[in-house]
């Protein structure tokens, strides 16, 4: 492990908030009487549903298959009976058709379920096997992860990074995980490797996880070529290009992804996931999510099936503190707003933030002072002020000369704004619209 | 359950606000003015209030004709008085920080848009314009006195060091001596001859990170640099230290070449600012008719500022360089 603590330019220091649950060990929690479970959980076309109401379905049997290459399956996280499927509220789509499951109580696995080594395993196996579990970045993102670890002939893959630098305030999720279960992140890792056939793996964690280093350092100390790497504290220190640029020292081009400068990135649950369901044989049907804020009674990390409605997982840790100002899906800087808690946890769900009046206080925008704070702040080297006065005018040509489109939404400098300007927000709507004319476009060809 | 916020991200905020800034500045701005009060007696005092007093006037005043939110309570006015009060000679006629203020609020800030939109600093650009109608009031110095017990300070028409070093008046025998420049125990505007009162409330800007080092410290750089090298007897003969601490470029350098609406946004576009007054100053006192250019400096870079911002757009992530 070096001495050397890695970053990029740009970045905000908000507060952590990490402490009512950074100390607090993973506690599995039991599973409800009925989860809803999303058709749609990643990036691409939703599942096509493979039971109907009626049918009963065993723990880890998968109930939708996905349309395009693009997508991951999806598997019953409870045994029991399929009550229904019907629209409901989705974290990350407002809405969404789910398979509603009524739990037996038995955990009855599913016959397909058998334990693999992972050094037994071909690479068409390994990777046939992350697609049949349903694997997707458990970051935030949820792109299918067998679709990350198949890049075209040409790009030379070299680097594999496994993320660790959980910079969103209030989550504790990953770094509980790599304390508790450093093997299943560095078996993880490992498959990765293999699949992609690449010698060098680093995993990183920022510099306010000592903790964590220290494990993970242990774990990985007798692999060849695998190396833990500090990570200076700040945020969007986990952002894809950002954690890239400081491990690296390489620039992803402008529109371009990861791959293009041979790297693949993957979250350090998304890793133990996948050691998980190779040497379980259990799809990815749980996950960790970290419940805080001033909101909830109990703050906590929860491993929680897919599909329980935050109002139980809420519910496990003691209930709500009064009445919340604002319940967040995933970390405060770019997790989403919910309207409701009936809506269910599902595989990108990394916290559930419980906000009281005071600390979801949104402020009142005033006239921008010229201050260059978001210009300083955005690790993207933007000048959001400028951007932001574009789209606000609907003039998007402007917006777009300007970058937009490199925007990464990390939310910096609307953190940072001293008049608290809507900046990210209006660069959001820019990029949107500047997306669907660019369709269009296309479509009229 | 009906009642949840639903906003988009981000869900939280830094404490900085605009209210914030603002009253840091005057808070740093303070030391200052408490010297100015000592060297220059009670009537400094009755300057910055009536400067102070009749911005914050004349912005609700406008606010209201144009039947805008009145503002008055975001401290930028404040700011704008009290910064056109150190601009002054002590010596100045009740009414003239007065008409003052009405230019630079009225004139240079709220006719451009208000808080943000001003093109030029309003403090130095009101004081460009009452240099320009009323000379004598403005270039008329006091001898500092000792304590504010002395009542109001003497009009004496007589040279600052500034003057001295182009050699307008005096000679250089009569320049106070350095402690008494630093100190601000010299004849000059209110808030400029502190240079350690300022330099207090300029390391408090740069600590609260109000202000970052790329407009002052290029300034300053550039005018230590040229004026040292291009000095009255031949290359590498300037007295660098005197026009550091003479007239108003630590003033000018911290809390004017700063502000943030008439300023570049851009780290390079920042420097290339400091460079450009730091230019514009030194070639003012060196080979000017004036004796002090930190004003016309700051002025002149302020128009050029839209400029710079468009030809300094960092070069973001990831984007390719043409020649590749």
């Amino acid at each position: 492990m070096g001495l050397k603590v890695l970053g990029f330019r740009g970045g905000v220091h908000p507060f952590h908030r990490k402490e009512s649950t950074q100390d607090k060990a993973v506690e599995r929690m039991q599973a409800p009487r009925l989860v809803y479970i999303p058709l749609q959980q990643h990036i691409g076309a939703p599942c096509e549903p493979l039971v109907k109401p009626g049918d009963r379905v065993k723990l880890g049997q998968k109930i939708g298959q996905p349309k395009g290459f693009v997508g991951a399956p999806i598997h019953a996280s409870v045994s029991g009976v399929v009550k229904d499927i019907k629209q409901m509220p989705h974290p990350t789509m407002g809405q969404g058709i789910a398979i509603v499951l009524e739990n037996d109580g038995k955990d009855e696995l599913d016959e397909s379920i058998v334990p693999r080594d992972i050094e037994a395993l071909d690479v068409d196996e390994l990777k046939g096997l992350i697609f049949e579990a349903g694997i997707v970045g458990m970051g935030g993102a949820a792109f299918p992860t067998h679709v990350k670890l198949s890049p075209p002939k040409d790009k030379k893959i070299d680097v594999v990074i496994l993320n660790g630098a959980e910079c969103e305030p209030y989550l504790t999720a990953d770094h509980r995980l790599m304390l508790e279960n450093p093997q299943d992140v560095v078996d993880g890792l490992k498959a990765i490797m293999k699949v992609l056939g690449v010698e060098r793996g680093y995993i990183a964690i920022e510099d306010n996880k000592p903790d964590a280093i220290r494990t993970i350092a242990e774990a990985t100390a007798s692999m060849p070529g695998v190396e833990v790497v500090r990570l200076r504290t700040k945020y969007p220190q986990g952002a894809e290009k950002q954690l890239i640029y400081a491990v690296t020292g390489r620039q992803v081009p402008s529109g371009g992804l990861p791959m293009d400068v041979g790297v693949v990135v993957n979250n350090v649950g998304t890793a133990a996931a996948i050691a998980r369901a190779i040497k379980t044989g259990i799809p990815l049907i749980e996950r960790i999510v970290t419940v805080t804020g001033g909101g909830v009674a109990q703050p906590k990390n929860l491993s929680v099936r897919i599909g329980t409605l935050f109002k139980d997982v809420i519910d496990a840790c003691g209930g709500l503190v009064g009445q919340p100002a604002k319940v967040v899906s995933g970390g405060p800087m770019m997790g989403i707003a919910q309207y409701t808690l009936e809506v269910p946890v599902i595989k990108g769900t990394s916290g559930i933030l419980v906000l009281t009046k005071q600390e979801a206080e949104t402020p009142d925008p005033g006239p921008c002072i010229r201050c260059g704070k978001c210009v300083d702040a955005c690790p993207m080297r933007l000048m959001p002020l400028f951007i932001s006065v574009y789209s606000l005018k609907g003039d998007y040509d402007n917006s777009e000369k300007l970058h937009a489109m490199d925007c990464i939404e990390c939310g910096c400098c609307s953190y940072i704004c001293p008049a608290k300007r809507p900046l990210v927000q209006s660069i959001r709507t820019a990029k949107r619209v500047i997306t669907e004319r660019k369709r269009r476009a296309a479509g009229a060809k | 359950m009906d009642s949840l916020i639903v906003s988009s991200s981000p869900h939280v905020y830094s404490k900085d606000t605009t209210v914030r800034i603002m009253r840091d500045v005057v808070l740093a701005l303070l030391p200052a003015a408490a010297v100015a009060v000592y060297f220059f007696g009670v009537r400094a005092a009755l300057i910055m209030a009536i400067s102070v007093l009749s911005a914050v006037i004349t912005e609700a005043v406008v606010q209201k004709l144009m039947k805008k939110p009145i503002t008055v309570n975001d401290w930028s006015a404040a700011v704008t008085g009290l910064m056109l009060a150190f601009n002054l000679p002590p010596t100045v006629p009740l009414w003239l920080p007065v008409v003052g203020s009405i230019v630079a609020i009225a004139l240079v800030k709220q006719a451009f848009g208000g808080l943000g939109h001003n093109f030029m600093n309003p403090a130095l650009a009101a004081r460009a314009i009452l240099l320009a109608a009323w000379p004598v009031y403005m270039t008329t110095w006091a001898e500092p006195i000792h304590g504010i017990v002395n009542s109001a300070a003497d009009a004496v028409s007589s040279a600052t060091p500034l003057a001295i070093l182009k050699g307008l008046e005096g000679t250089e025998a009569q320049l106070p001596p350095l402690w008494a420049i630093i100190l601000g125990s010299t004849k000059g505007c209110l808030g400029e001859t502190s240079d350690l009162a300022l330099l207090l409330g300029a390391a408090y800007l740069l600590w609260r990170r109000v202000i970052n080092w790329r407009i002052p410290f290029s300034f300053i750089g550039t005018v230590a640099l040229l004026t040292w090298v291009l000095g009255p007897r031949g290359l590498f003969t300037g007295n660098a230290i005197y026009h550091i601490f003479s007239g108003g470029l630590i003033l000018g350098a911290f809390f004017m070449a700063t502000d943030y609406s008439s300023s570049p946004v851009t780290p390079k576009g920042q420097i290339i600012m400091g460079i450009g007054c730091g230019v514009i100053t030194t070639i003012i006192r060196l080979y000017g008719g004036y004796p002090e250019g930190v004003t016309y400096s700051i002025l002149l870079m302020n128009v050029a500022t839209p400029l710079i911002d468009r030809f300094t757009m960092p070069r973001i992530y990831g984007e390719v360089r043409a020649d590749v």
